[in-house]
């Protein structure tokens, strides 16, 4: 059974922290990996993501998709931080882990966990660009969805 | 029943919840959708194009056709963009 943490707070969040509590302590695991997501400068036109989500939902949603992970694969962990409110370019804005005793089944984990969190976790982004402007609200990618199909 | 709105449909109804008595001939969540539809232009506005509004019950992901059964809290939003 995976050990699963969900936490979604405003703060920043610390990569080796996170997977050294995720791998504290036990002798099973022999593979781990992570995914961090970035807030990017759309070539320096943004100046700040503002993420939004449904409290209470978002976290439902995200233990969800952790649960279905770890009936697809026999992983040990899974840890996902992901943040709202103000993010800036450069700064981390989501991050999954996930530990299984083979690589490939953390690699794979991981890669589900992520592109659901995508598409089925409520949350959304509006941008802020250089201008001072309150910007528009990010569109969801079709790209985003139809990563979705290959799960099935 | 406890209706909420994230994103540009907060911001277009101007409001990020409210108490909402729906008729009994509201049934469904297309049905409530439509309900909402008709309160007003920001209402008109923000439901302009209901095919891509993505609806929860109680936090769950539901479709249209799906009934509001003894749910006490409808949320109301556009596609995600997490991650």
């Amino acid at each position: 059974m995976a050990a699963t943490t969900i936490r979604i707070q405003s703060e920043d969040f610390d990569l080796s922290a996170e997977i050294g509590r995720l791998t504290c302590g036990r002798k099973d695991i022999g593979g781990v990996v992570s995914f961090v997501g970035y807030c990017r400068d759309e070539g320096g036109s943004l100046a700040a993501l503002e993420l939004e989500h449904y409290p209470g939902m978002a976290e439902e949603e995200i233990a969800r998709i952790c649960d279905e992970a770890g009936k697809r694969w026999p992983v040990l962990g899974l840890t996902v931080v992901h943040r709202f409110g103000k993010i800036r370019p450069g700064e981390q804005i989501v991050l999954v882990i996930a530990a299984s005793s083979h690589r490939r089944a953390a690699f794979e984990a991981a890669e589900f966990v992520m592109d659901f969190l995508k598409s089925r976790a409520p949350f959304w982004k509006k941008e802020h660009g250089i201008s001072g402007r309150s910007g528009d609200w990010v569109s969801a990618r079709d790209e985003d969805e139809q990563a979705l199909v290959r799960w099935n | 029943m406890k209706v909420v709105y994230f994103a540009w449909l907060r911001e277009r109804i101007g409001k990020p919840d409210e108490e909402i008595a729906f008729p009994e001939t509201v049934r469904t969540v297309a049905d409530a959708l439509r309900h909402l539809t008709a309160l007003g232009e920001e209402y008109a506005y923000a439901f302009e194009r209901p095919e891509i509004i993505r609806a929860a019950l109680d936090r769950k992901h539901v479709k249209p056709e799906s009934p509001l059964g003894t749910a006490r809290e409808i949320a109301f939003f556009p596609p995600m963009t997490g991650g």
